[in-house]
């Protein structure tokens, strides 16, 4: 199938791109790996006047850390992260999550800011910067703001960009010696949306107990949601499995899903307690911290 | 290179797993696939569906459409009955079919309007902005709904009915009364889904009128020779006036069988516009224009107490969607359904079924399956282990009991097949062997007493193939023969051609080894032409696995055709009569006298240089007309764990032990298992057309229609056994479609294996995680100390 | 400079009609610079197909999920071209099957693919090759485990993937006694 004519914007920089989409307002709209867009084009269910192809900008790829953050660009691709020896090494849950995004090829041109961005509820980045604390930071007419990742993600498909703006970033915390995490995800099969799933993170404290818990679910309501009661009911406290399993029936209560084809409302809402308590025992293992 | 172990001795070229002749233009992005066909100054054509599954069409205004630029034409089913050619004739000949909606939409994303344009781009442009104005009308999406009649479906016809048509075999009052008297009896409705064939590359077709006003059509054909006689039917040209072309095609499975009303309206564009027509379905368009399976049956069977089975019952109701487009034979409206009893002894069987209308796309394809096997045998080999669990017998046992035994072939079934032959019991003990079953079973046993669900599961299938004997088989009057043409040239290399089409089978390697061995030539010197009506031989094309049994028969008998002319030809350069000539050793020799040999190569020279008082050259064609089907039967197993929590399933293993007679070319042949278990594993898990209450079609494209990837498909090991069949010229059965037909209920009979602890008897597939795990929860709540 | 630089609109004569959001790409495939005026809206795998005349990378869905169409960009990044519009890969470099034989000689991954029977009807294979090559790149020992993962990108309907994994297995040991061969390449 083939997309409705657009307008095609080359952007060379960030302000090259923030001028054409002050200019087009509504009608434009940000291309970056355009691994969900390009297909609802082809579709005919996106059918955007103007496309600003951020792609050009060599400067909106990286991933680095610095002052505390890792920092992702609205152009570094999935891949990046999921073969970042580095990032391997010391981010359990984003190392977790980069090799269930989509399928591998997708992963080659799919950016984590344009995910968290499109802001789909079945999406993999938004639960997962949840769990992780992020921050996302967007270049605004008053220049850039930064916004917690729980004040942006505001509707299904709507997030704290605004008309003109654009996101430049994806900050997540940097993980110290005692953090965890993992990504559990139902599928039907690879480059699925996910059925359910479950990010979560955990910090211990030096004397064992938990310092600080990040748990969100995927495809479980309008967009990503922290089972914030679960996490209150963690920290400060010994993990033991009969605290896990308790901490994962939080889940099903915030949960609303819809049915559909990947299943009942009902299953997904159980899923959230089976996804949560799983990850969340894989995290205390990752950290030796439980055993079975 | 391959893991198959044949039982046969390896022949000069037959039995060797040859690397395939065709592979070197595939593998260098040099295939010829529709696609890459483009005529000059060609228009692109793009249709308009209805987004509704029951409507009347009021109003259609393409005035915005030709607005578009580069926009040529838009032609609907008025301007098509103008032509008179407003419906098309459908296989099975009970049925005729809309190629443009007529005044009503009777499925989801039927189609409505063609639009002709100068770029393709241009022609979705125009497709999107045709008006058609739609009064939606009540939706029966399930033929249960549909057999009341409370909504009639198709007034077009005369029968005010959505009932289509009723058809039984066997002896109903004998099975009733064997029934009654059985110390026990099973029942259970199964339904095997609506699935499609989804090959990667989806229909096309290109069509020109040439400057001699002669069709040429390129097109995706599984069958082109029939293609070229229904667009006879169709459009009234004559058959000479049509050259149809079927290039490399990129999968079939039965989904590149029917004429779909794309073709009708690219050739009817071609005509009237003038210029050639190219048309390339979407994805959502090969998904939502035809079908397969969607049986709802009802099974009964009997047996004594010691699990002898007494008698078997099937009902079932067929939904055939909007139009009975099922490409089966004429005389088989259920396709050969009557295989049913499988493997097995029943003294008596009925089988019943009744087809009707829906709001459903039409369809009924052989995917993978010769015609409705494969609702058969999963439906006998699914109720084969309720009933085993019913006995508490092992489910190998009750089959051994019950196989019909290598000295009862030929078998005469109560349902009307003559088995040619098989050795049942030898290849489920290769298999139980193989999969190592007495150690499976004590790990299972460890694994239950921890609550841990596994399972294997078992289908020890019959099929039947190679459709077939013209006192039987036809379409729209059509013998189901086929034919094969075979030149050899002065140098001993040469050409063959049949009316069958490969895609994907290997039929350049696989036809070149038959008449390579016949011959004693080299089969690398020999090319395979295939699909183009001009010049092949009258065929009735590939699908149901028919090629190799009847194709492959005309192949060898028109190379020993070709063998008896040589021996003239080898006789005048030996100086000796022909009779005391023997073929022996891949030449002919003088009886008696071994050195006195010429070889093929020498007498297809002389056949063209020194054929004496002989006709010279050396080429012959040969029209088969097989005498039966034949039936190609194994045993396969998987192993699966199921996640008590999730649902999931883990196949951990499978086995498929195949007896597909004599085997051309092991390695194809295994690759064709691999493929057809990777098919019959979605089908088990994964696919399905699912349909909403509204009659909303919910699998349009790749991603709600599940095709595995390599990381969700099993790891697959296979075997072979070997009962060549008594009357095939070889002795060769068939393979393509045996673990699509066979592999579903090992799938489905592992995972109820899985749960049976917990008091499971039955799921219908696909098995979802859902689905496993609503029963594994209804039943613990059931029988909440049932683990 | 701030202006936004849009390309050129050419306003060009395309197939006899007049078409706005006409982009001039220029695209180097296979080693060749091929620069057409196309619309913006054309995606990368019919600038392959129609404008540089190469079919061997073919279109089998809408949805990004068969991978039938997969090339390689800027040396071994495998991407779906079905899933970028060929304005995208302006100025940049796209490898196809069709460059994979070099004087008739097949590539390691052809050959492995042909010796294992890694394929049947032909229609994947192009994508499937591209995309176990970049697999190769990265990981060039992968395991059975590594290869499913890799091409889970990748739709196969015939073959079951069986003798895929095998011959990339054979192509992963063919290239690396090649590259061990090679003096160059070798670290010792």
């Amino acid at each position: 199938m083939f997309p409705a004519s657009f307008e095609y914007v080359r952007a060379h920089s960030p302000d090259e791109a923030f001028d054409a989409l002050q200019k087009h307002g509504y009608d434009g709209r940000v291309l970056a790996g355009g691994q969900s867009l390009i297909p609802a084009m082809r579709y005919r269910l996106a059918r955007p006047a103007v496309l600003v192809d951020i792609n050009p900008i060599s400067e909106l790829s990286y991933l680095k850390e610095e002052d505390g953050f890792l920092r992702i660009g609205a152009t570094t691709r999935d891949a990046a992260l999921e073969f970042a020896p580095w990032v391997r090494e010391r981010y359990s849950l984003i190392t977790s999550v980069s090799a269930v995004v989509a399928d591998p090829i997708v992963r080659h041109m799919g950016t984590v800011v344009g995910s968290v961005c499109h802001n789909d509820p079945a999406g993999d980045w938004t639960a997962t910067a949840l769990a992780a604390r992020g921050v996302v930071v967007i270049r605004g007419k008053e220049g850039l703001r930064e916004v917690p990742i729980d004040e942006f993600l505001v509707d299904s498909y709507t997030t704290a960009v605004e008309e003109g703006e654009m996101a430049l970033e994806l900050k997540i915390p940097i993980p110290d010696a005692r953090t965890q995490g993992s990504y559990q995800k139902i599928e039907r099969k690879v480059g699925d949306y996910a059925t359910c799933a479950a990010a979560v993170q955990l910090s211990l404290n030096e004397d064992g107990t938990i310092r600080q818990a990040g748990i969100a679910i995927t495809a479980a309501g309008p967009i990503a949601m922290r089972v914030a009661a679960a996490e209150a009911m963690l920290i400060g406290q010994r993990p033991t499995l009969e605290l896990l399993r308790a901490a994962s029936e939080e889940a099903p209560k915030i949960a609303t899903p819809n049915a559909d084809q990947r299943g009942s409302a009902e299953y997904k809402k159980d899923m959230t307690r089976v996804l949560v308590g799983r990850g969340l025992k894989q995290a205390l293992e990752r950290l030796g911290a439980v055993s079975a | 290179m391959t893991e198959i172990k044949t039982e046969q001795p390896e022949k000069m070229a037959m039995g060797r797993s040859m690397k395939r002749k065709e592979d070197p233009r595939f593998l260098q992005g040099k295939g010829n696939y529709i696609d890459d066909i483009n005529l000059k100054n060609q228009l692109y054509m793009a249709l308009v569906h209805s987004p509704y599954p029951h409507a009347n069409i009021k109003d259609i205004d393409s005035s915005a459409a030709m607005e578009v630029p580069g926009a040529v034409a838009v032609v609907t089913a008025k301007e098509l009955d103008a032509h008179g050619v407003g419906w098309l004739p459908t296989f099975h000949g009970l049925d005729k079919q809309m190629v443009l909606a007529n005044g009503k939409v009777l499925y989801q994303y039927q189609e409505v309007a063609a639009c002709y344009a100068e770029t393709r781009e241009a022609a979705y442009d125009m497709a999107e902005l045709v008006a058609v104005d739609y009064e939606p009308l009540e939706v029966v999406n399930d033929p249960y709904k549909a057999m009341t009649d409370e909504v009639l479906l198709r007034p077009d016809r005369e029968a005010k009915t959505n009932h289509i048509y009723n058809w039984n075999v066997g002896d109903e009052s004998g099975t009733d009364a064997a029934l009654a008297a059985s110390d026990h009896v099973i029942r259970q409705h199964i339904t095997f889904p609506r699935v499609h064939a989804a090959p990667l590359e989806p229909c096309g077709c290109v069509a020109e009128f040439d400057a001699m006003g002669r069709l040429q059509f390129y097109v995706t054909s599984q069958a082109p020779h029939v293609y070229r006689t229904a667009l006879f039917m169709v459009l009234g040209i004559p058959e000479d006036k049509i050259r149809v072309i079927s290039p490399d095609l990129g999968g079939g499975f039965g989904n590149k069988v029917p004429i779909y009303p794309g073709y009708v309206c690219a050739i009817a564009g071609a005509l009237v516009l003038q210029r050639p027509v190219k048309w390339i379905e979407t994805r959502t368009e090969n998904m939502t224009s035809s079908f397969a399976r969607d049986y709802h049956m009802d099974i009964e069977i009997g047996a004594s107490t010691d699990g002898t089975l007494t008698a078997l019952k099937v009902n079932t109701v067929a939904d055939h969607g909007a139009f009975d487009a099922a490409a089966d034979p004429t005389k088989y409206p259920a396709g050969m359904f009557g295989v049913v009893t499988g493997s097995y002894q029943f003294p008596h069987a009925f089988a019943n079924l009744d087809a009707y209308f829906t709001n459903k796309q039409p369809g009924g394809v052989a995917y993978r399956c010769s015609f409705r096997v494969t609702e058969a045998s999963y439906l006998i080999e699914r109720a084969m282990d309720i009933l085993a669990d019913d006995l508490k017998m092992d489910p190998t046992e009750l089959r051994r009991k019950n196989f019909i035994r290598k000295d009862q072939f030929p078998y005469q079934t109560p349902l009307n097949f003559v088995y040619d032959s098989g050795d049942y019991e030898h290849t489920m003990d290769v298999a139980l062997e193989k999969i190592g079953y007495t150690e499976l079973l004590k790990e299972q046993a460890e694994k239950r007493a921890r609550g841990e669900l596994m399972g294997i599961g078992f289908s020890t299938f019959t099929e039947v193939t190679g459709a077939g004997p013209s006192k039987h088989f036809d379409i729209l009057g059509i013998k189901m023969f086929d034919g094969a043409e075979i030149r050899i040239h002065p140098s001993g290399s040469g050409i063959i051609r049949t009316g069958t089409k490969s895609q994907g089978q290997g039929h350049e390697t696989t036809w070149a080894q038959i008449v390579a061995e016949e011959l004693g030539l080299d089969p690398q010197n020999f090319i395979v032409e295939e699909g183009d009506t001009d010049t092949a031989p009258y065929g009735l094309g590939t699908y149901a696995s028919r090629s190799t049994p009847v194709a492959g028969g005309a192949l060898a008998l028109a190379a020993r055709k070709i063998r008896e002319k040589a021996r003239k030809i080898a006789a005048h350069l030996l100086e000796v009569g022909e009779h005391d000539l023997e073929w022996k050793d891949y030449k002919f020799e003088v009886m008696g006298v071994p050195g006195q040999s010429v070889t093929m190569k020498e007498v297809a020279f002389a056949a063209y240089t020194n054929p004496g008082d002989n006709e010279p050259g050396l080429e012959t064609t040969l029209y088969y007309d097989p005498p039966n089907m034949v039936f190609p039967h194994g045993t396969y197993v998987a192993v699966v764990d199921v996640d008590r929590e999730t649902g999931e399933t883990k196949v951990r293993r499978f086995l498929a032990v195949d007896d597909a007679g004599t085997i051309i070319n092991p390695m194809i042949v295994e690759g064709q298992i691999h493929g057809g278990l990777t098919e019959g594993f979605a089908i088990a898990f994964m696919q399905e057309i699912a349909y909403d209450e509204a009659g909303n079609n919910l699998a349009t494209n790749f991603t709600d229609y599940l095709v595995p990837t390599s990381l969700e498909s099993p790891h697959w090991e296979t075997a072979a056994t070997c009962t060549p069949s008594p009357h095939h010229p070889i002795g060769a059965k068939s393979v393509g479609e045996s673990p699509n037909v066979g592999s579903p209920a090992a799938f489905v009979n592992a995972v109820i294996d899985a749960l049976s602890p917990l008091g499971v008897r039955h799921i219908d597939m696909p098995l979802s995680r859902e689905k496993v795990w609503a029963a594994i929860r209804n039943a613990e709540q059931t029988h909440p100390a049932a683990d | 400079m701030t202006k936004t630089q849009n390309m050129e609109a050419l306003g060009a004569d395309f197939a006899g009609i007049d078409v706005p959001n006409i982009v001039t790409v220029s695209i180097r495939i296979n080693g060749k610079v091929v620069t057409r005026a196309v619309p913006s809206r054309m995606l990368l795998v019919h600038f392959i197909r129609e404008e540089a005349g190469l079919t061997g990378t073919h279109v089998g869905c809408d949805s990004s999920s068969c991978g039938v169409c997969t090339v390689l960009l800027d040396g071994s990044t495998p991407v779906k071209s079905c899933t970028m519009f060929a304005v995208m890969a302006h100025g940049r470099d796209v490898k196809t099957v069709e460059s994979l034989a070099v004087g008739g000689t097949l590539h390691p991954v052809q050959q492995a693919f042909w010796d294992q029977h890694g394929l049947q009807c032909g229609y994947c294979t192009p994508g499937m090759m591209m995309t176990a090559l970049a697999l190769l790149e990265r990981n060039p020992n992968p395991s059975e485990h590594d290869i499913r993962e890799g091409l889970s990108g990748n739709l196969c309907r015939c073959t079951g993937y069986n003798n895929i994994v095998k011959a990339v297995q054979q192509a992963a040991g063919a290239m690396s006694a090649s590259s061990a061969a090679d003096p160059s390449a070798a670290d010792d």
